[in-house]
């Protein structure tokens, strides 16, 4: 019933919003809102390729900074349709699920190459820090281009993390910023970005930052009589919750005339410590993890006739990760595993005519997994995808359809004591189509009706099919099929009090089938136990509005609300349906209802940045009994920036309270987050 | 001025939606009348549900057999004013005169309840605690947790605890074996199964003898790969269950003389968990099968003095089918009825099912997370101390 009026109210004020924009002159000039976007845009691209058939959610430039946020992980929390799993603290884990289709269906790109990791298929983007990001797109389904590589087809969703692209001011050769991060948790963080101009048409990027945290906060504990008296109340400080944190960062960018070209390494290094569950009588944990990921990966996109453009990419990584837990009253465990992957692409299209282009692009891509556990399998895989892609537009109408060949060959032994009792291959190769619509009926008004589907799969994992003991390698692919109909509206004026504004609608039922659950098992957070349980039926509703004002001409508001709405269900066993049974349950810490809220208002060099997080009751597993309810948390953040003009440099100080009523909340059942805490922000730009 | 009018409204629409918190409340038990109620000379019976690991929610449920009632998740209203309630992971529980004692493994603890108001009296601090036996006024506690040596070489061994009711305190220790899980008092000595669990793939085998009056261990016999539960009958047979590698050594029930010293059988049955009851030992084996990637389920009544299996059934109306993990058994020998603990995922609530001496099914209801152990609670302390045996 909450629903349907909501829907209704939105409803309402988009139809209102329209009349009113009948009226008024009909401008595409980009707002302050997306005047960062725009700009990058333009010195990427020679030419724009083929637009989006969907467009992206966006966090960008200045408004992303403004989000209190200290990782990509907090700043995604602001789109519409995507929940965080967060351990809590600096250095607890942090991943992301989109509509609920699990964190593994979701694919991480950082400068336009996948994130792997064969192992969990977990991206923690609690590693990824904020400094060096310029934007985050959030994609539902694929990004609705087709010129990309054959890996961009083949996730449920995608988050496309975009590195700062150097730009200089007329005259300047060089730009140098230092940033210095501290507040609450003890923590230290100062950065470091080195730009250079070394020819007309190369530049150089250098980024590194160090992060040093001691992840302690207060959190409490309290349960009340039904009376609403206290029954018991305990507090206390959060212990082995360190970071220590180091990325290097390094990137060429350049062009030609015929194209353009970017290489990058990055190198992150550091030890934490894993905090662990509240539980009673366990205050304190000792477990600690060390990360040490490096990769290097380049691209190359060229036009190579008038119709005919290429782009290559290559990409090789290798992560090392290392697990101890030194506790002697509980299994000691000192545990290593290396990554590898080799990666390399080529991305061809073909434009027919005016209005249709084709892509075919090929990847392949190795991976490797070696650790010190016992009986260990060493698995391989070779994954090679072939993505046949078109795209067509007709009047107000764009399409684009997708098909994805899917080729894997995992190669593993069996092994106990030593021995090696059998050599095993597997191979595996899947279909899985995907089409995106878009509709503009009226050409005097940016109003687009957007429709796509899309089949894909995820692998198990190589910790899901062959970790010892817990893998199962009869797992089958986990699949997920997304319908999607949905509008946007969007307007743009210079003149109008309302300077921008966006408004989108969109519905989506999805059902995920031969579903992979993880939960947590022992005492390490990366250690699960692997169940095939079966089906998930997701019928959700996510809407978005985004309104930037100009309220004096020196005073700007600017707002975004996202709402969402999931029923996520358990539908794996029919027979499962009495007391306590688990059919029709919303699955574990999916809320029916989640949102956000942030404004802006921007004075001069001024910043005042409001931002608002809801997530309703949810349960942590599928029963959805008393004993699994977890409560609704919502948090305020404010943050305040200054900027000083400094001659030819600048320095911008911010400072930023979160959790402003310092909330006691869990996202993940007995893992406090932390209450209210501070942070101050230095930036200086020479 | 309409836009910002249905901006307003709008964000009004969305602070509506947004549900509030509340304060957490302390769970009231849920009293479900299950049967008719029946005279029984024992009030009624505890369950121990371990809860999923982490998750704090080990909880305790009630069953009496007075009113029929099952009450479940009880612990809390009891006990109102201890935090974070009963602790992560139950794994034993047990009636010594007129208290209750749970073995919480994760909260390393053991909690002592008065037995017939579950009461918190205090708790026993044993880090990794897993079994618990009583002799004479001392508790007997296994600890997968050795003494904290700085060694690289260090090698985990267990201990006993002995505890004394009295005072609530560890008064000695005893180092046994790898990661001990079972035990048993008979004799004179206290036996004790070492398991070697952490120690994967190089599992213990061997039973530790300890001496009930020097508190020393004399000797470890060696049964059998990854040892488990212990059960003394009156004719002085040990069984021993061992849990097997997983990998090509499949569990198995061994039965050992304590007075000739030897092993006298090996039962060739699959066995996750068992009772005795009259001279009978009910098991249940779940089997994971590496090969067909499948849990196999077997249920057993081996005969204790003629060391063979009597029957290969338990359940006789096809309720068997609907148990999807079995994971503890427990059977009154006053009335014959058989209890069966379903963990069915290890997420969600298990079950528990109460079978007729005919393996009929009587009545079955929803319990906490992993049910697993069951201990009689009457006033005639003889009695109980064979029918929680």
């Amino acid at each position: 019933m909450r629903v349907t009026r909501l829907l209704f109210l939105l409803l309402s004020s988009v139809l209102t919003v329209l009349c009113a924009g009948a009226q008024d002159s009909v401008s595409h000039v980009a707002s302050r809102l997306d005047s960062m976007q725009y700009l990058s845009n333009v010195t990427v691209y020679a030419t724009r390729p083929y637009a989006e058939v969907i467009p992206a959610q966006t966090l960008s430039g200045r408004q992303l900074e403004r989000l209190n946020s200290h990782s990509v992980a907090d700043a995604v929390r602001y789109f519409a349709g995507v929940q965080l799993k967060d351990y809590g603290g600096v250095g607890g884990i942090k991943t992301v699920d989109m509509r609920s289709m699990g964190s593994n269906h979701m694919g991480v790109f950082y400068d336009g190459i996948q994130l792997g990791n064969a192992q969990n298929g977990q991206i923690d983007l609690g590693k990824f820090s904020l400094d060096n990001i310029e934007e985050i797109a959030l994609y539902n389904g694929q990004k609705s281009e087709i010129f990309q590589p054959a890996r961009d087809f083949g996730s449920a969703g995608s988050i496309y993390l975009r590195t700062r692209r150097p730009s200089f001011a007329d005259g300047k050769r060089h730009n140098l910023n230092v940033t210095f991060r501290t507040g609450s948790f003890g923590l230290a963080n100062p950065s470091l970005r080195w730009e250079w101009k070394a020819g007309e048409r190369v530049s150089v990027a250098l980024n590194a930052e160090y992060t040093y945290a001691t992840g302690r906060y207060r959190f409490r504990y309290h349960k009340v009589f039904s009376d609403g008296t206290l029954a018991w109340d305990t507090t206390a400080v959060r212990q082995n919750g360190d970071l220590n944190s180091l990325r290097l960062e390094a990137t060429v960018f350049g062009h030609n005339d015929r194209g353009l070209w970017n290489a990058k390494a990055y190198f992150y290094d550091s030890e934490r410590g894993i905090p662990g569950a509240i539980i009673n009588n366990v205050w304190k944990a000792s477990q600690r993890q060390w990360d040490r990921n490096f990769f290097a990966q380049g691209r190359y996109q060229t036009r190579v006739t008038r119709r005919y453009e290429l782009m290559v990419n290559a990409k090789y990584a290798r992560d090392y990760m290392r697990y101890l837990n030194p506790d002697t009253t509980l299994m000691y465990l000192d545990n290593k595993f290396w990554q590898d992957e080799a990666y390399l692409s080529a991305a061809n299209k073909v434009n027919l005519a005016d209005n249709w282009d084709v892509n075919l692009s090929v990847d392949y891509k190795w991976n490797y997994l070696n650790s010190t556990l016992k009986n260990f399998s060493y698995p391989t895989r070779h994954t090679l995808l072939t993505a046949l892609a078109t795209a067509y537009t007709i009047g107000g109408l764009k399409a684009q359809a997708s098909l994805l060949y899917t080729l894997v060959n995992d190669r593993y032994s069996s092994r106990y004591n030593g021995d090696v009792l059998a050599r095993h291959s597997k191979s595996l190769n899947k279909w899985t189509p995907a089409v995106f619509l878009s509709y503009r009926p009226m050409a005097a008004h940016d109003l687009n009706i957007r429709a796509f589907y899309k089949k894909i799969f995820r692998m198990p994992t190589f910790n899901d099919l062959y970790y010892t003991d817990i893998g199962n390698a009869s797992l089958n692919p986990e699949y997920a099929h997304q319908w999607n109909v949905g509008l946007q509206y969007q307007r743009m004026s210079d003149t109008d009090f309302v300077s921008a504004l966006r408004l989108t609608a969109d519905a989506y039922y999805n059902r995920v089938t031969d579903k992979i659950i993880a939960i947590p098992k022992g005492n390490g957070q990366y250690r699960w136990m692997m169940m095939n349980i079966g089906t998930v039926k997701i019928r959700g509703i996510d809407l978005t509005a985004r309104i930037a004002m100009r309220l004096t001409r020196e005073l700007s508001l600017n707002g975004t609300l996202n709402y969402t709405y999931q029923r996520a269900q358990d539908y794996t066993d029919p027979t499962d349906t009495g007391d306590g049974g688990t059919y029709r349950g919303q699955i574990a810490y999916i809320p029916w209802r989640s949102g956000s809220a942030v404004a802006h208002l921007g004075w001069r060099d001024l910043d005042v940045n409001y931002s608002f997080i809801y997530v309703g009751e949810r349960y942590h597993d599928s029963a959805n009994t008393r004993e699994q309810y977890e409560q609704p948390w919502y948090t305020h953040d404010l943050s305040a920036s200054y900027r000083l003009r400094l001659g030819k440099t600048s320095l911008r100080v911010t400072c930023e309270v979160n959790n402003v009523f310092n909330q006691q909340y869990d996202v993940i059942h007995n893992y406090p987050m932390p209450g209210r805490n501070y942070k101050l922000i230095l930036k200086y730009d020479i | 001025m309409r836009l910002r009018h249905n901006i307003l409204l709008l964000m009004c629409a969305v602070a509506l939606l947004a549900g509030c918190r509340h304060d957490d409340v302390i769970f009231i038990p849920e009293e479900v009348s299950v049967t008719q109620p029946q005279y029984a000379e024992l009030y009624g019976f505890y369950l121990l549900n371990e809860g999923t690991m982490n998750y704090n929610n080990s909880s305790l449920d009630y069953y009496d057999f007075s009113t029929g009632i099952y009450s479940r998740n009880i612990y809390a209203s009891a006990n109102p004013d201890v935090p974070m309630e009963l602790g992560d992971v139950g794994n034993d529980i047990a009636i010594y005169g007129s208290r209750l004692y749970a073995v919480i493994n994760c909260s390393n603890k053991v909690e002592v309840m008065d037995a017939r108001t579950t009461r918190r009296i205090g708790q026993v601090d044993i880090p990794n605690c897993r079994y618990i036996k009583f002799h004479k006024g001392f508790a007997y506690v296994t600890s997968y947790a050795g003494e904290v040596i700085i060694d690289p070489n260090y090698e985990q061994t267990g201990y006993v605890a002995k505890v004394d009711t009295a005072t609530l305190q560890v008064v000695a220790r005893c180092e046994v074996g790898f990661q001990p899980d079972g035990i048993e008092i008979s004799e004179g000595k206290i036996f004790v199964a070492n398991s070697g669990g952490y120690m994967v793939p190089n599992y213990e085998n061997t039973i530790s003898v300890i001496d009930l009056e020097t508190f020393r261990e004399e000797e470890r016999i060696p049964i059998a790969k990854n040892l488990h539960r212990l059960i003394q009958d009156k004719r002085g047979i040990l069984w021993i269950s061992a849990r097997g590698d997983y990998y090509t050594e499949q569990s198995d029930i061994y039965a050992y003389d304590i007075r000739k010293h030897r092993l006298v059988k090996r039962m060739d049955c699959r066995v996750s968990n068992w009772c005795a009851c009259d001279d009978k030992l009910y098991v249940i084996g779940t089997e994971f099968d590496m090969m067909t990637m499948r849990n196999t389920i077997s249920w057993n009544v081996i005969d204790m003095n003629k060391m063979e299996i009597l029957s290969e059934k338990i359940i006789n109306d096809g309720t068997e089918e609907e148990i999807i993990m079995p994971y503890g058994i427990k059977v009154n020998s006053l009335t014959k009825d058989i209890y069966v603990l379903d963990a069915r995922d290890y997420r969600n609530p298990g079950r528990l099912y109460c079978f007729d001496s005919y393996g009929m099914l009587k009545w079955k209801i929803r319990t906490g997370i992993i049910p697993a152990h069951i201990v009689f609670w009457g006033n005639n302390s003889n009695n109980l101390t064979n029918l929680n045996n």
